[in-house]
């Protein structure tokens, strides 16, 4: 079963994330409200998948990821970026830290289940996690 | 998926609330000449996420308007708009508009989007000009890469007005990580501007995690190293380069080396050298408005806080009525138990045993009852914004002092109130109090005072609203009321003051001949009382002349468990709120006399129209004839109705429930309660059948008419 960590301050966002990670790809599926919360929980468990929103108090998507990806332990683990249609300068950071995929709010289920396979399918030529 | 909407209806509806509150606190720091940048980022940030979540939940409407918003706010935060009182009415329209799109079905609203986002471009901004201020520091690209814009956009702006940057390097527990975080904005709340955290991933051990706090400061570096330093953590100043001739003079004086190739961000070697006149900026004092915002946000973050659905409460409250049919049902055992005599010992310690388990479900039953409360600092937030818009529309000065917000009552009289309250509110700014003009003609001051004031008495809950305003004048309140036929002359003269200061809560009395927008709207303080009675509470008021006018609420604290009179009719058990319920006679069937075709009776000098409950069951009688009937005389403002029953039971507590979808259309009844004796008991709805009976016989106020 995939392990995904959704860091999201809205609580209705994660709730709508979490509806259709556990209908979809029934999978178990942690929660954090911010990046704090999400620095504790990442050493508690393998994730296979991170979905972060951009735009959270304190620590932000962004600072989230560069921690992620200058840490031993998280420096692989694929991260979604939540970001909104207005802030086209956050995604371009997004891609420069170390986003694997992005989705603008707002978004169908769909489309955020089918990135989340996507992430979890290990590519081509790589070693499966 | 209708719990995540119900998510989403929660958090909007939290959104809103956290909005208005955040904006009334900008509208005073506004008029205080204080800047609040952590504010409005917080109200950006709130707009952001409604918009986010309304997209998400097929609420467009609610979305494009939050959008329209986001965009003025944007502007607002990094500073290409100044704020203004017309930016501050424009952002107090948008929260009225995203509160009534959302308590309407999607989409339907009667708030005219279009309209608004229209009137939105007026206050469109120029973009300010870019300038490389961050030049001026050796700042780590690793740093600037992860800003979110508004991040970006503080550090800019305080680069510009010459106030240093420093880091901060802590190491905290990720286990108490935001106890050492609250303390940590606490501590630089009126000294520096946090402007982001940066996890670190090289330097903590297991538990342990590094932070670089990037900070801009007035103060010294002493100054700041005393408030913010303690155990490992580390400040240091972020070098400028030589290069900036707006630098003050001072500053550019001593600059450590560049950090050029430093590995994390800003790794600046703890060692590096302070410049000693580094505290020249620091001659301007701390901003002390800072403080509002800085306690508004520990506030918010540090809330240790669940949501919960209220019918889960009320499902929980119903688990423990059944619980306690469970305990009289084993009291019943164990009296069968004590009459034989051989088991008499094994009853006691049953009995015993009850009575522990009594007290438990009684704690219980309070526990549950006191998670329902919510302060009413909910409302009255709400209410204050519509004090703002109602003063401002009506060109009158007022003054709103809210006392007790934090006194708690259960959730469902919280919502229930806010009507009433509102409209009390509209009252005082529409009819009591004067315009400014008028107030310093009477010598009074030229801003009218309005008090909002609650707090608790004993199971009750006393709210307060009060203006000093023109107050009320009793003969004209009594001319307007023989005036409309709602009062006999003779009846006229026998009133004293307060009760003709009651004569406004009779329906269709009004003072006004205009229906003004403000209190107007078709709804007169008749409906006030009725909504009030109807949530178990009385309303009463008291008015001097010239002075002002008080008008004083009180309600019971929670609605799930009642105080009910248990009554008889035709041998079924009936529960009467006691708090609809006068007094209760024995009847003296040869004083009934038939008036228009119904029985009334003469008590103290006014008639009571009765209504017997058997008869109006269609119960059959009882076999056995009662020696004597009983009347309860049931009041709703100023309209009463005898309700005859054959027997008084007495008094007890009772948790109502709902008598379920199939007999929702059954008019007359609260619910249903379990008497706890195997018996259940219809709960009466006194307002709605009184108003039943009234309306069939086409009785309106038999009191004061001449009988």
């Amino acid at each position: 079963m995939a392990a995904v960590l959704i860091v999201d301050d809205s609580s209705a966002m994660r709730a709508f994330v979490r509806a259709a990670l556990e209908e979809d790809l029934a999978a178990e599926v942690t929660e954090a409200a911010s990046g704090f919360e999400a620095l504790r929980e990442l050493p508690r468990r393998a994730y296979d998948v991170v979905v972060a929103d951009i735009n959270m108090p304190d620590i932000n998507g962004l600072e989230l990821i560069q921690f992620m990806r200058a840490s031993e332990h998280h420096r692989a683990t694929p991260v979604l970026l939540i970001s909104t249609e207005s802030s086209k300068r956050d995604r371009a950071r997004g891609l420069q830290v170390g986003a694997d995929a992005f989705l603008s709010k707002p978004f169908e289920a769909d489309a955020l289940t089918s990135l989340v396979r996507d992430l979890l399918s290990p590519k081509e030529g790589e070693a499966p996690r | 998926m209708s719990d995540v909407r119900e998510e989403f209806l929660a958090e909007a509806q939290e959104l809103i609330e956290s909005l208005s509150r955040d904006l009334l606190l900008l509208d005073q720091a506004q008029k205080e000449g204080a800047s609040e940048p952590e504010l409005v980022n917080e109200i950006f940030r709130a707009v952001h996420t409604l918009k986010g979540i309304a997209g998400m939940f097929g609420y467009p409407t609610l979305g494009a308007l939050a959008h329209s918003l986001e965009d003025l706010l944007d502007a607002l935060r990094l500073g290409r708009v100044p704020l203004s009182q017309e930016v501050l009415d424009v952002l107090f329209e948008g929260v009225e508009g995203f509160q009534r799109l959302l308590s309407d079905s999607p989409d339907v609203g009667q708030f005219d989007v279009d309209r608004f986002v229209e009137s939105l471009g007026e206050l469109s901004a120029t973009p300010a000009p870019v300038r490389d201020e961050l030049e001026r520091y050796d700042l780590d690209p690793s740093v600037l890469a992860v800003l979110t814009e508004y991040e970006e956009h503080r550090l800019r702006t305080n680069v510009r007005e010459g106030i240093p940057l420093y880091r901060l390097r802590v190491r905290f527990s990720l286990s108490t990580i935001d106890t050492h975080l609250e303390d940590l904005k606490r501590r630089a709340k009126s000294l520096a501007e946090i402007i982001t955290y940066l996890p670190s991933a090289g330097g903590g051990e297991g538990d342990d995690i590094d932070l670089d706090v990037l900070l801009a400061s007035k103060c010294s570096f002493e100054e700041l190293r005393e408030a913010l330093c303690d155990g490992d953590a580390k400040l240091s100043p972020i070098p400028q380069r030589d290069t900036s001739p707006a630098l003050p003079e001072a500053q550019s004086a001593t600059n450590p080396p560049p950090l050029s190739g430093a590995i994390g961000p800003m790794r600046v070697p703890a060692e590096a050298p302070v410049p000693a006149d580094i505290s020249v900026a620091s001659d301007a004092p701390p901003p002390e408005k800072q403080e509002l915002s800085a306690d508004h946000l520990s506030l918010r973050s540090v809330a240790n806080t669940v949501r919960v659905d209220i019918r889960k409460l009320d499902h929980l409250m119903n688990v423990v009525g059944e619980l306690a049919i469970v305990r009289s049902a084993v009291s019943r055992m164990t009296e069968r138990l004590r009459g034989r005599p051989e088991l008499r010992q094994l009853a006691l310690e049953i009995h015993r045993i009850n009575r522990g388990f009594e007290r438990r479900l009684e704690e219980l039953q309070d526990g549950i009852l006191d998670v329902r409360m919510v302060p009413l600092g909910q409302i009255f937030d709400r209410l204050a914004r519509v004090v703002r818009q109602f003063a401002r529309e009506h060109d009158k000065e007022v003054r709103l002092i809210v006392t007790g917000a934090e006194t708690e009552v259960d959730k469902l009289i919280v919502e229930e109130l806010a009507d009433p309250l509102m409209h009390l509110i509209r009252n005082a700014i529409d009819h009591g109090l004067e315009s400014p003009k008028v107030r310093e003609l009477a010598e009074k001051p030229s801003v009218g005072t309005l008090v909002l004031n609650a707090y608790q008495k004993g199971r009750h809950v006393v709210i307060e609203v009060e203006d000093d305003g023109a107050g009320m004048n009793p003969r004209l309140l009594i001319e307007t009321a023989v005036r409309k036929n709602l009062l006999s002359p003779e009846a006229a003269r026998e009133l004293s003051r307060a009760e003709a200061h009651n004569l406004i809560f009779l329906p269709g009395f009004s003072t006004r001949s205009s229906i003004t927008d403000i209190s107007g709207r078709g709804v007169g303080m008749d409906v006030v009382k009725t909504n009030i009675a109807r949530l178990g509470g009385v309303i009463d008021v008291h008015s001097e002349p010239g002075a002002g006018t008080k008008f004083t609420i009180t309600l019971p604290v929670t609605l799930a468990i009642i105080s009910a009179l248990l009554v008889r009719v035709a041998g079924r058990p009936y529960a009467i709120p006691i708090t609809s319920v006068q007094e209760a006679i024995v009847l003296d069937e040869r004083a009934i006399r038939t008036v228009e075709g119904r029985e009334v009776l003469t008590l103290r000098g006014a008639t009571l129209p009765l209504c017997r409950l058997g008869r109006l069951f269609d119960l059959p009688s009882p076999q056995e004839r009662p020696s004597h009937r009983f009347v309860v005389v049931c009041a709703v403002g100023a309209r009463r109705v005898g309700f005859v029953v054959d027997g008084l039971e007495g008094q007890q507590d009772v948790v109502i429930k709902a008598l379920g979808k199939s007999l929702s259309m059954v008019r007359g009844f609260a619910g249903a309660t379990d008497l706890g004796d195997q018996r259940v008991a219809l709960v009466l709805d006194a307002p709605a059948l009184l108003e039943e009976v009234l309306t069939l016989s086409e009785l309106v106020s038999p009191e004061v008419r001449p009988s």
